[in-house]
């Protein structure tokens, strides 16, 4: 009686006698429907107590659904929640941490101006008072090695340190279930292992864990099993430590993947970004200044920017956009040597730059707005998309098309509107709109934040396309596995300040992530050793 | 300073109906809802408390008529806005405009009515004091309630858990929602008490401030208090002070008027609204502080993620 379904992946390490202990969570045959597409269909599997365990599935596969319905911010139209061996309704998030299940967003469910302490009381389901909680937290902190000042704003910290409140949030509820959404994200290597120990000792205390990345080179070395979903059905269960990165990225997207092709050694042109001693003011409440940033790209190269989020990487996208005013010689930002600094990023675009900001959704797209129509806004002028200033409808939607042929796009069509895509397939868009008018220099920002494994070698191998034709390309990517796998050279941010760009070949793991953790560490502690599984586990490569 | 204390008093009836309704609509905001029509429910209050006190002879009666008649504006703003999720100022524009008209088709026979203004508190002794005596404890009770409930309010807002889910809520819905908050629900109930803190405010200009109703008494004091709650960063402290800067410079101008002054009497009455664009310009030019207490959700409409 106890796993007449989706018992996948057999071996678990532990026993598994007739009658004996339950399952943590079993889902069975959970099937959820949206208008216009069936997110879940038919889920079935189990979690035992004590194991790691994988969600795996691109974007679009049905894990955040399947997440929300465990957590009770959805309800399944079909299909039954086991926990402990009992069926369970859970109709509310409340309901879902009353039982045991605690949640690591993926995106942060924080408030920025309060404190930590503030922030951790809001998710806790009984009220009690603040100076017990404080005592909780720091004892929950001293006993999994998880730093973190109760007091501080929550717009002062790391991205690190954020997650840290999440997690310290759900272990105060003694969790039976802990889901961490991508959480690795945003974290530097030496970060990334942190929280491994930590989830590691959670599970040898019991508490099972249903781990969701897409990096499955961590997945590898984290988890015991794995579900990988597709279409919202699952397609099949493995044991990761057994498969290789490539292998479950296969498994996850149904096909093939194929590595991105660098076409040999390109012969680099000349400069067509110069940056000089760029220094910036932010103007943003919890923003970083730049300090005399140099740079320089030439065509054909593909310069990577490495370091942890809100080290100033914003502040460089928005200057060399020309969103920002630059107090300064116009000289200090030259595209193909032409002083543009004190232009605004339409002047920009017109000598050939391009841009695509991190943020989807309201900065590279409008999302009340259609595809078609969100391709003649920066594509207008390059494209030729207008006359008399009248919108020509047909050249509009044909280049709309085009990209989303070209870049395989997966919507209704030219008029979708933008925000109805998924992060992926928009950034697919967006990107595509901006290779295909063909720019002289493409400054991208986190160019596969969120998308999923086929999605991104699609962007990749775009990107290293476009370099190949001569242009020049700056890639700002937390990512680092990204980096190595497309970039000629990186340089490092930490507050606000750039190191020497260094020739990919020259330069290890270990080496940038100290760069972009030891200028940064909060606690003083020295970075460890980067972990070996990130060498091992560059996906693309493999 | 015989002048002084005939000042103060009305500086003091001048501000409490501004403190009043800045006061629900901070507490509004604060939950992430813009509500532009502070100046409709004080003057739909306005004349609900008139004209039950006016008919019962009971100002108690009339007070509650007054809030509750701010609460059925103001839930027809949420329910727009909240369960219908229409744009937040034009719908606040149109409750404003909705109740200048409403509040004139009901007070149409109330015009020229008298009725005896809210009674003063008296207490033996201390409202006898000298100078302090009557400005301290000669007020009638609305004048104490408004300053109560601002301090309540601040207590509410830093104190308490209730306080700090209604922050959380206005500071990101996504997240409240995503830890398992109703955030409809509290924004409903944020902007009812938004609701009843201007039918009061409007109920003190019709029973103590004028005991009378006219059109559109309110005089833009609606738009002020809205404009009281950004000049206070949202925070309560400042709006006390803010409500009796206000107030006193409306009191200074007639006051010069009287003495005298040559300065045509219009530019006078200008004072206290250019005062209102002036300092909004001012506290405007500190992102910063803006950034650090302003609600980030404000005015959005939240639509729970599927």
């Amino acid at each position: 009686m106890t796993s007449t379904t989706g018992n996948i992946g057999s071996e678990t390490g532990m026993e598994m006698t007739k009658g004996a202990k339950p399952a943590q969570l079993e889902v069975r045959g959970v099937t959820k429907a949206f208008p216009g597409c069936l997110a879940n269909d038919d889920i079935s599997f189990r979690i035992e107590p004590g194991e790691i365990h994988a969600l795996l599935g691109e974007n679009g596969a049905g894990k955040s659904t399947l997440v929300k319905i465990i957590y009770g911010v959805l309800q399944a139209d079909q299909g039954e929640l086991l926990w402990d061996g009992k069926p369970v309704k859970i109709h509310s998030p409340h309901d879902a941490r009353e039982m045991g299940v605690g949640l690591v967003f993926q995106h942060f469910s924080l408030f920025e101006t309060m404190t930590v302490l503030e922030n951790i009381a809001l998710a806790m389901n009984d009220v009690r008072d603040m100076a017990a909680l404080r005592q909780q937290v720091v004892e929950v902190e001293k006993t999994y090695g998880l730093p973190l000042d109760p007091d501080r704003h929550v717009y002062t910290l790391s991205v690190g340190e954020r997650q840290r409140i999440e997690i310290v949030r759900c272990l105060l509820q003694n969790p039976k279930l802990l889901i961490l959404d991508e959480p690795t994200s945003v974290l530097t290597p030496q970060e990334v292992e942190k929280l491994f120990e930590t989830l590691r000792r959670l599970a040898d205390e019991g508490c099972a864990i249903l781990y969701i990345s897409h990096k499955l080179h961590e997945v590898k070395s984290l988890c015991q099993r794995a579900t990988v979903l597709r279409g919202g059905k699952v397609v099949g269960g493995c044991d990761p430590r057994a498969e290789t990165a490539k292998s479950m990225a296969e498994m996850m997207i149904g096909q093939k993947l194929t590595a991105p092709d660098r076409r040999g050694t390109r012969n680099f042109g000349d400069v067509r970004l110069d940056v000089s001693s760029l220094s910036l003011v932010s103007d943003e409440q919890f923003g970083t200044d730049l300090k005399g940033i140099d740079l320089k790209v030439r065509g054909g190269e593909i310069m990577g920017v490495a370091g942890v989020a809100g080290n100033g990487q914003n502040e460089l996208f928005q200057a060399l956009a020309g969103e920002i005013e630059i107090l300064g010689t116009p000289d200090c930002i030259r595209i193909d040597d032409k002083p543009v600094a004190h232009f605004g990023p339409r002047r920009r675009r017109r000598l050939g730059a391009a841009f695509v900001p991190e943020e989807r959704n309201g900065h590279g797209a409008v999302p009340d707005m259609s595809l078609s129509e969100n391709a003649f806004l920066t594509a207008f002028r390059r494209m030729a998309l207008s006359a008399c200033g009248l919108i020509s409808e047909v050249p509009t939607r044909s280049f709309a098309d085009n990209i989303i042929k070209t870049f395989d796009v997966r919507t209704t069509g030219a008029s979708a509107e933008a925000g109805s895509l998924s992060g992926g397939n928009l950034q697919k868009f967006i990107v595509g709109r901006e290779i295909l008018q063909d720019p002289g220099l493409l400054v991208i920002s986190q160019p596969t934040w969120g998308v999923d494994a086929g999605a991104a070698s699609a962007i990749h191998q775009a990107l290293l396309d476009l370099a190949s034709k001569g242009t020049a390309v700056l890639v700002i990517s937390q990512d680092l596995d990204e980096i190595f796998a497309i970039c000629d050279q990186v340089v490092v941010m930490s507050e606000g300040k750039m190191s020497i760009p260094r020739p990919m070949a020259e330069v290890s793991i270990e080496e940038i992530g100290l760069l972009m953790g030891g200028l940064h560490d909060h606690e003083g502690d020295a970075p460890q050793m980067a972990p070996a599984h990130i060498e091992g586990g560059r996906v693309d490569q493999a | 300073m015989d002048w002084l204390i005939p000042l103060t008093l009305t500086v003091i009836t001048a501000s409490t109906p501004l403190l009043l309704a800045s006061a629900g609509e901070l507490i509004t905001e604060k939950s992430g809802v813009l509500n532009l029509g502070v100046e409709g429910m004080m003057l739909v209050g306005a004349i609900a408390g008139f004209a039950v006190t006016a008919s019962s002879g009971s100002a108690i009666l009339g007070i509650l008529a007054a809030i509750v008649a701010g609460i059925l504006m103001s839930l027809i703003f949420a329910f727009l806005t909240l369960t219908l999720m229409a744009n937040q100022v034009a719908t606040g524009l149109a409750l404003t405009i909705f109740g200048v008209g409403f509040s004139a088709l009901v007070g149409s026979g109330f015009v020229g009515f008298a009725i005896k203004p809210l009674p003063g508190l008296h207490i033996p002794f201390l409202t006898d004091l000298p100078v302090i005596g009557e400005i301290l404890f000669g007020q009638d009770f609305l004048v104490y309630l408004s300053i109560a409930a601002v301090i309540g309010i601040g207590f509410f807002l830093t104190r308490t858990r209730a306080g700090l889910i209604l922050k959380a809520v206005g500071d990101s819905h996504s997240s409240a929602h995503a830890i398992g908050y109703s955030v409809i629900k509290i924004r409903y109930l944020a902007t009812m008490f938004g609701g009843a803190m201007s039918g009061l405010a409007g109920a003190y200009l019709s029973l103590s401030y004028t005991p009378m109703w006219a059109e559109n008494m309110t005089a833009g004091r609606g738009w002020i208090a809205l404009a009281l709650v950004v000049f206070a960063t949202w925070r309560p402290g400042r709006l006390l002070a803010g409500a009796y800067m206000f107030g006193m410079i409306s009191v200074l101008q007639l006051h010069a008027q009287s003495a005298g002054v040559h300065v045509p009497s219009q530019f006078m009455s200008m004072l206290p609204y250019l005062a209102t664009v002036i300092v909004l310009v001012i506290i405007s030019s500190d992102r910063a502080k803006i950034r650090l207490n302003a609600p980030a959700c404000i005015g959005q409409a939240f639509r729970p993620a599927q």
